[in-house]
């Protein structure tokens, strides 16, 4: 009975889920895609086992309960079954090694570019989260962008992430799944698109007041479009340091362009005290100043950030 | 501080509680009075160190926060309901999740499992009492005192926001500088030195007190689940400790060990917290393990299947448990090889778990199942926990969790586990040994209305998270817009989250009504039970055993009633005085030194902290010159409490 009740949920919920979209397993990227696959496959498993177990469930307990009519029951003196005991040890085991290989071939290819587009070379771009907002930066071309990124098609970007305070999570639900970000810190994430179209970031961990509204747009295009926007977004009023220093402020902006990155006075992977400075109101700006503050930076601590680094 | 930084002002919610708050302290204080009571409570309660009164004690306030975490909830599912609502703003919800996570996990779970533990083990193994019944009141009076604590918050000084994870840089000074944040750090640094007590106490209880006939693998399943949970206990909570104190020192001393500036390191606190927190969910998971296991075996009216399989494999949960913590963040960018370590390892839980399963389904087969309301909440519990736990081996794939992670899909998941895994089991531990506390059953008309209510409620609340999470819902968002389509499930997570509110409104409606109208219990054995705790005679007598009882196998009260069938009598063994402990007030004052401490430590008032530590130093040394050895129980009072029994 109740698995009936169980399952009819289930269908309820196919049903009613169909008019909103299930972005996770409606990937547009190859890096999303290994991860629905992976998603979809263990499903598949995870059926069988809540089937399997439904079925001896509803089977003992409609031939076993007790009747009010018939004669008095009394039930053996069963203590186990060592051959059963066996066997429902051994074959969970076997599932999860099946499930476990795919897993680790999975965490371990989603460290590297996707293999599809490896001849490229990837886009990189610095993600930083500030609360509460999200601060992009591409080295290579020079600009920098507020709560949204262009992106071109079928061609891997590496993203550097890094936090200006609070640990947030960037995620682009479409294109995969996400990681931290952290201040003072460095991690590295490859997404790709292989659809043009737009897409919702976000920050997944919860940063505070503002946490809700912490999201950023991806527009994937083609290349040539991409190209037209980067050399638009060059043109765009330059970045000064008093500009950026507004920005690690706590609050919402609007989307922003500026030609120049912020990585010419500060690296959060490296500076975990930037934005606490600037709030506060202590100096960080004057390039020797900022790099007195590198080499005060505690000795012991630029050893553990190169580590942070290298991986 | 002015007196409107205090108190929390400008919320008609707020002011709402206020009122409720003052009516019902002097509600409690005008019936106290007037029915002449204050004596009463004192001698019988306050100052008890009878183990089946701290335990009373402990449900009771487990009850009351499930009430407020509960309100939590409800509050949260209504901002929920439908896009851009405006019923809450981000702060409050902030506040409100917070709350409700620490007190549901920590103020309610585990002392309402504490509770039952402090009712029932004694009694299974035989014992007269716990091995230090005046700890045991240390441990009820700090976890309470500490409880108090965080609750004030929301009326004065504010509520923690930065979830009950709390994680730094957010819940350090720079970024959440309010006091909530102190309350949280406080009031379970306090609740934390009760639970650790409990966990001394009831391991040497356990290994010390059974009756000698009594050996290891003799105990009752629930025995054994307390025992584990209680070494777990022991290994877990002083990381817990040792973490709220380093970022007390950090909020208030200005130390740096977890903050952005000065070279602290924020991501020592998430692995600290988890080192306890994993682990922590198995303290309130094993237990509820062992309650099912006794429920089932009883109303299948067959003894356990895979007894030692069932031992060995919460043994094997408990190892692991203290293996996977990282699972709560792969996110953190570790690296692939320890990523694989810890999927691997979370993955393995499932092996054990699977075991109990099937053990629990073939201790049903050929048995003569009663469908009474204990036994649906343990029914219920076996189809709920399986796609909780096939859950959580998809969350353990670590490639596929960076998609799930800080989803409704966890959310989902770890409702299921700690719903239907603990909250099912308070539930049918409750109906179950209710007799034992009070004498009388609850109703079980009302108890099968509220069960198929709630577990009605709490799958259609929680199973369309699962597609909320894979819709990219992100948990701990107080709104969300009409655009991102999650609007549907969300409704109807709000209707279940309702019906599981009717459902608890007729639990206590059930308290009530059975208080009335129960017949009053006159075998001590209502259910045709397995275990000692039936043998002993109804109202159980303070000393609990007159005779100790004699434990000749699994299910020795079994045993002792198959053997009465077949006519073998038990020859009268006169009886001997009962040597008792005395009942003290120290652990309450104690905690309430405890309580001040606290509180000055929250608002920085470090005159009231110091006089608050020195009033607990005081009655420490109060008690380390208290020759009181206790007393004996006469012959005649035992004689007297026999006639009641009709074994």
């Amino acid at each position: 009975m109740k698995s009936f009740f169980a399952l009819s949920m289930f269908l309820a919920v196919m049903v009613l889920s169909g008019c909103s979209n299930l972005t996770v397993l409606d990937p547009k990227g190859p890096v999303a895609e290994q991860q629905a696959n992976l998603i979809l496959f263990s499903i598949g498993f995870m059926l069988f086992i809540v089937l399997v177990v439904f079925v001896l469930f509803t089977l003992i307990l409609v031939k076993y309960r007790e009747r009010k009519s018939g004669p008095e029951y009394e039930p053996p003196h069963i203590e186990g079954n060592v051959f059963l005991e066996i066997v429902w040890t051994v074959i969970p085991v076997i599932i999860l090694i099946v499930l476990a290989v795919p897993t680790v071939q999975t965490i371990f290819a989603l460290e590297e570019a996707p293999e599809a587009t490896s001849h490229k070379d990837p886009i990189v771009i610095h993600a930083t989260s500030v609360d509460w907002k999200w601060v992009f930066s591409y080295p290579e071309e020079n600009i920098e962008t507020v709560n949204y990124i262009h992106i071109p098609e079928d061609h891997p970007i590496l993203f550097k992430l890094a936090s200006a305070d609070s640990m947030g999570s960037f995620w682009i639900p479409s294109l995969g799944g996400q990681e931290y970000t952290m201040s003072g810190m460095m991690n590295e994430l490859y997404l790709q698109a292989d659809e043009v179209g737009e897409y919702r970031g976000r920050n997944a961990n919860f940063t505070g007041e503002g946490f809700t509204e912490q999201v950023f747009t991806v527009t994937a295009e083609s290349e040539d479009d991409y190209e037209e926007w980067v050399e638009e977004a060059q043109d765009a009023p330059k970045l000064t340091q008093e500009k950026y220093n507004e920005l690690m402020l706590k609050g919402h902006t609007e989307e922003q362009t500026f030609s120049g990155t912020h990585l010419q006075w500060v690296d959060h992977g490296m500076d975990a005290e930037y934005a606490t400075k600037v709030r506060n109101g202590e100096s960080t700006d004057e390039d020797d100043s900022s790099e007195m503050d590198h080499s005060e930076m505690n000795h012991d601590d630029s050893e553990k950030d190169s580590e942070e680094h290298s991986h | 501080m002015k007196l409107d930084e205090f108190f929390v002002t400008g919320d008609p919610l707020i002011y709402g509680a206020d009122v409720s708050i003052a009516l019902t302290l002097i509600g409690a204080i005008f019936a106290l009075t007037y029915f002449k009571k204050w004596k009463w409570l004192w001698t019988e309660w306050l100052t008890t160190v009878d183990h089946k009164k701290l335990g009373i004690m402990y449900i009771i306030a487990a009850v009351l926060m499930l009430f407020r975490g509960g309100v939590d909830a409800m509050l949260m599912r209504a901002q929920l309901t439908v896009p851009d609502a405006g019923f809450l703003d981000a702060n409050h919800y902030n506040e409100i999740f917070t709350t409700h996570g620490t007190i549901m996990i920590i103020f309610m779970a585990m002392p309402f499992l504490i509770g039952l533990i402090n009712v029932v083990v004694p009694l299974q193994i035989g014992a007269r009492d716990v091995a230090y019944p005046f700890l045991n009141a240390v441990s009820f009076w700090t976890f309470f005192m500490g409880a108090m604590l965080f609750n004030i918050s929301f009326v004065i000084g504010g509520s923690p926001s930065a979830g009950w994870t709390s994680y730094v840089p957010l819940a350090g000074l720079e970024l959440s500088p309010s006091v909530g944040q102190n309350y949280y750090l406080l009031g379970l640094q306090i609740a934390g030195i009760g639970t650790l007590l409990t966990g001394i106490n009831f391991l040497v209880t356990i290994l010390k007190m059974r009756v000698p006939t009594m050996k290891l693998m003799h105990m009752p399943m629930f025995t054994w689940s307390s025992l584990i949970t209680m070494v777990i206990i022991i290994f877990a909570f002083p990381v817990l400790t040792v973490a709220l104190a380093l970022m007390t020192f950090d909020r208030l001393f200005g130390s740096h060990f977890f903050t952005m500036m000065d070279g602290g390191m924020p991501m020592l606190w998430a692995n600290l917290f988890w080192i306890w927190g994993h682990p922590e969910v198995y303290i309130v998971i094993l237990p509820a393990f062992g309650m099912f296991s006794e429920i089932i075996s009883t109303f299948a009216r067959k003894t356990l299947f895979g007894y030692k399989a069932m031992v060995y494999s919460m043994v094997v949960i408990a190892g692991l448990s203290f293996l996977v913590w990282v699972h709560h963040f792969f996110t953190m960018g570790a690296g692939g090889a320890v990523n694989s370590f810890f999927s691997i390892t979370t993955m393995l839980i499932a092996v054990p778990t699977g075991v109990k399963i099937f053990n629990w389904l073939f201790t049903l087969y050929k048995g003569r199942i009663r469908f009474t309301t204990p036994m649906l909440w343990s029914l219920a519990f076996i189809p709920n926990f399986v796609i909780g736990g096939v859950t959580g081996v998809m969350l353990a794939m670590a490639a596929a969790d960076y998609q799930y992670h800080n989803t409704y899909f966890l959310v989902a998941h770890f409702h299921y586990v700690l719903i239907s895994g603990t909250v099912y089991a308070c539930f049918a531990g409750l109906h179950f040994w209710y007799p034992k506390m009070f004498n009388h059953r609850l109703n079980e008309r009302l108890g099968k209305w509220t069960f198929w209510i709630f577990v009605a409620g709490f799958n259609l609340c929680f199973f369309p998270m699962y597609f909320l999470g894979l819709a990219g819902m992100p948990r701990r968002v107080y709104t969300y817009g009409a655009a991102d389509g999650w609007m549907n499930l969300n409704v109807l997570a709000t209707m279940g989250g309702v019906l599981m509110g009717i459902g608890f409104l007729i639990l206590v409606y059930n308290i009530y009504y059975s208080f009335r109208y129960s017949p009053r219990e006159t075998t001590g054995d209502p259910w045709d039970a397995r275990t000692l705790e039936w043998s002993t005679p109804a109202p159980v007598p303070h000393y609990n055993f007159a005779h100790l009882p004699e434990s000749k196998g699994h299910d020795a009260f079994w045993i002792m009633k198959q053997e009465r069938k077949q006519g073998k009598t038990q020859e009268k063994k006169p009886y001997k005085p009962i040597h008792m402990p005395s009942y003290s007030g120290v652990p309450i004052v104690m905690s309430v030194f405890f309580f001040i401490a606290g509180f000055g430590m929250v608002f920085s008032w470090h005159w009231m902290s110091i006089l608050g530590l020195i009033g607990v130093l005081a009655t420490m040394v109060i008690r380390s010159f208290d020759y009181d050895k206790g007393f004996y129980v006469s012959v005649e009072e035992i004689e007297e409490d026999q006639k009641r029994t009709t074994l």
